[in-house]
């Protein structure tokens, strides 16, 4: 699903330039249920980025369900990212006048999907979500954790091939944190693929495979016992 | 051209012009206020002119009047400084001089006197005149008729008075037709009532009595203070109104470069220096209009700037999710044409408004200032596709702005 190989990716600073992944490989397979860790200034919000097409890579391979990622323009990231990708930002990243139900049905607009399917499907992943009843609230009357299963529903209603999530539960307090990841978990078991980025033990614990990444580079790579559980 | 008739895209722009009520209403607020000044100061113009128009309305505007004062070069013996007549003799000559180059002449003499109606008395102007007066300024009669060749003939003692001098003189509700007023000691018979016009009158509250009748009670014998003339369509009345003074300094030995003798107006420039202000203004009017309605635009351009470095996030959101930089481009210009024409719509109903209660304030009646204060809707169509094509040239701007902004910028932590 995502083929990394020997990604490079630096910043320029001045005159100076910040090597942030030095030489990153890695292979995630459809269905896998990935977590990145590490510190700040690790480098791994940077990979995500480079995954989600939010960014682009100086050096190395990246095949995204096939097909190599290279001198994209933004249309067609746009493109690629509405087709594949969904995510999930620590920030929530809702649309503020927007009502949660309109929030999840937004990517189907840019997917060209007519209103009232729209409407629909997006009814369906929110109740997926069990958010039915908050449909049609407003994202300062939802909680954080309300926030954060919409910002979910939201990743998931084009139907990606994989759901990106930058530290998901960031901003949450532990309950929450339990219940979103529960979430993900289910969509996880669902088939889909989730790539999880976090500094917390307990977030990445929940997860079936973590990488540990630090200084630009890969130190670890290991399933948990979760993975080893349900295998 | 298909997300033009798309209700979600309008949806789209309903939603984030809604979310920002203060914004969406200064940035109306600019271009509205620029077209509806244009639409009023346009009207107001128009109103002026027509108001002007009206004044001479009642003027033949091919007029030119003619009359004497004193010498200011020696001539012929004569030393500078003699005083001038006008003769009768002299319109005879005139009359037979420029047969075809004027229509219609007419000698006139005034006076002013006390005029009395039984107990009531009044200090009047006296004016003798022929019937053609009333063919170069129009009388406006309310009773009775003006005064006739008959009367000219006869040397009749009747007069046609203005509506004030009825007034002052008369009860209310009387008939004056055929009644008796005294004029300087002399009876005349009321034969009409005029109401004078708002416009330019160089009678004031006359009372017209026959020019022969005029002559013979002032003792002026073929005396006269001066004269109207119009002249017949096609005829260059600048170089009428020289020729005829000249013939003039001819018959009275004056120096054909005497500048003082003969005192002229012509009605026909001094209309046109009027015009010429007229389009000075008009000109004006579209500068000023023209410039607002543009500083109304940037305004908006602005606005709409600052709004989009507002919504970087939500343009980053909406672009991680999979909107391509056209449809975001296309949402932005979208919102700032939109937003122009509402704006301009409004403008053009508020000017049309103010346009209509000008008009009834000041626009109505005899002596209104402004005269029907129109716009043309041509003009309008131009200023309103103006409007729209500035407001899509300058949406285009922020639209670019917020295409550049790389989604993961727009999405970094605040």
């Amino acid at each position: 699903m995502i083929e990394i190989k020997n990604l490079h990716k630096s910043y320029p600073i001045g005159k100076d330039s910040l090597h942030v992944l030095k030489g990153i490989d890695l292979h995630i397979r459809e269905g896998e249920f990935v977590s990145i860790m590490g510190s700040s200034g690790s480098g791994k919000s940077t990979l995500l980025n480079i995954v989600g097409l939010l960014d682009e890579h100086d050096e190395g391979d990246y095949y995204l369900n096939g097909q190599l990622i290279k001198n994209l323009n933004e249309k067609k990231a746009a493109i690629l990212r509405n087709k594949f990708l969904g995510f999930v930002f620590q920030s929530f990243n809702l649309i503020s006048y927007k009502t949660a139900l309109e929030n999840v049905a937004l990517p189907l607009y840019y997917k060209g999907v007519s209103r009232r399917e729209r409407l629909k499907t997006a009814m369906e992943y929110l109740d997926k979500v069990g958010l039915k009843d908050w449909a049609n609230h407003l994202p300062s009357e939802l909680s954080g954790g309300q926030k954060q299963r919409v910002a979910i529903a939201r990743a998931l209603v084009t139907k990606p091939k994989v759901v990106l999530a930058d530290e998901p539960t960031g901003a949450l307090d532990s309950t929450t944190t339990d219940s979103v990841m529960d979430l993900l978990k289910d969509i996880n078991d669902e088939g889909m693929t989730v790539f999880v980025i976090t500094h917390e033990e307990e977030v990445a614990a929940q997860t079936k495979r973590v990488v540990r990444l630090k200084d630009g580079v890969i130190i670890s790579d290991e399933l948990t016992k979760k993975a080893t559980q349900s295998a | 051209m298909k997300f033009l008739f798309d209700s979600d895209t309008w949806q789209e722009i309903y939603g984030s012009i809604r979310k920002n009520k203060l914004r969406t209403f200064i940035t109306i607020l600019g271009v509205w206020w620029g077209i509806f000044l244009l639409v009023a100061l346009l009207g107001a113009a128009r109103g002026m002119e027509n108001g002007f128009n009206k004044l001479f309305g009642n003027f033949a505007t091919n007029s030119v009047f003619v009359w004497t004062q004193s010498t200011d070069t020696p001539f012929k013996g004569f030393q500078k400084g003699r005083r001038l007549r006008l003769k009768l003799s002299d319109i005879e000559i005139l009359k037979q001089e420029f047969s075809s180059e004027i229509k219609l002449l007419a000698p006139r003499n005034q006076t002013n006197n006390l005029i009395i109606k039984d107990f009531k008395s009044g200090n009047f102007n006296v004016s003798g005149d022929y019937p053609v007066l009333d063919k170069i300024q129009k009388k406006n009669l309310l009773y009775g008729r003006f005064i006739n060749e008959n009367d000219i003939l006869s040397e009749a003692k009747v007069c046609v008075i203005a509506e004030d001098i009825y007034k002052q003189l008369f009860d209310k509700n009387v008939n004056p037709i055929g009644e008796y007023i005294k004029i300087n000691s002399i009876n005349y018979k009321v034969v009409g009532v005029y109401q004078p016009s708002n416009g330019i009158s160089f009678d004031g509250d006359a009372a017209y009595i026959p020019f022969t009748t005029f002559q013979k009670v002032y003792n002026r014998a073929n005396k006269i203070d001066w004269m109207m003339i119009t002249a017949n369509d096609g005829v260059d009345i600048k170089q009428m109104e020289q020729d005829i003074l000249l013939t003039l300094k001819n018959l009275h030995k004056v120096h054909p470069e005497d500048s003082r003798a003969f005192g002229s107006v012509n009605l026909g420039v001094e209309i046109g220096k009027v015009t010429g202000f007229l389009t000075g203004m008009q000109f004006l009017t579209w500068f000023v209009g023209i410039a607002t309605l543009i500083a109304g635009v940037f305004a908006i351009g602005n606005i709409l700037l600052i709004t989009v470095k507002e919504r970087t996030k939500e343009i980053g959101i909406r672009r991680a999710i999979g909107a391509t930089p056209k449809e975001i481009r296309q949402q932005v210009i979208l919102e700032s044409v939109f937003l122009t024409t509402i704006a301009g719509m409004l403008g053009i109903f508020f000017g049309a408004v103010v346009l209509y209660v000008i008009d009834t304030l000041f626009g109505q009646g005899e002596d209104a200032a402004l005269v029907n204060p129109t716009v043309n809707i041509p003009i309008i169509l131009i200023a309103f596709t103006i409007l729209i094509v500035l407001g899509t040239l300058i949406g285009m701007i922020p639209a670019y702005m917020a295409t550049i902004i790389k989604p993961i910028e727009a999405l970094r932590e605040e």
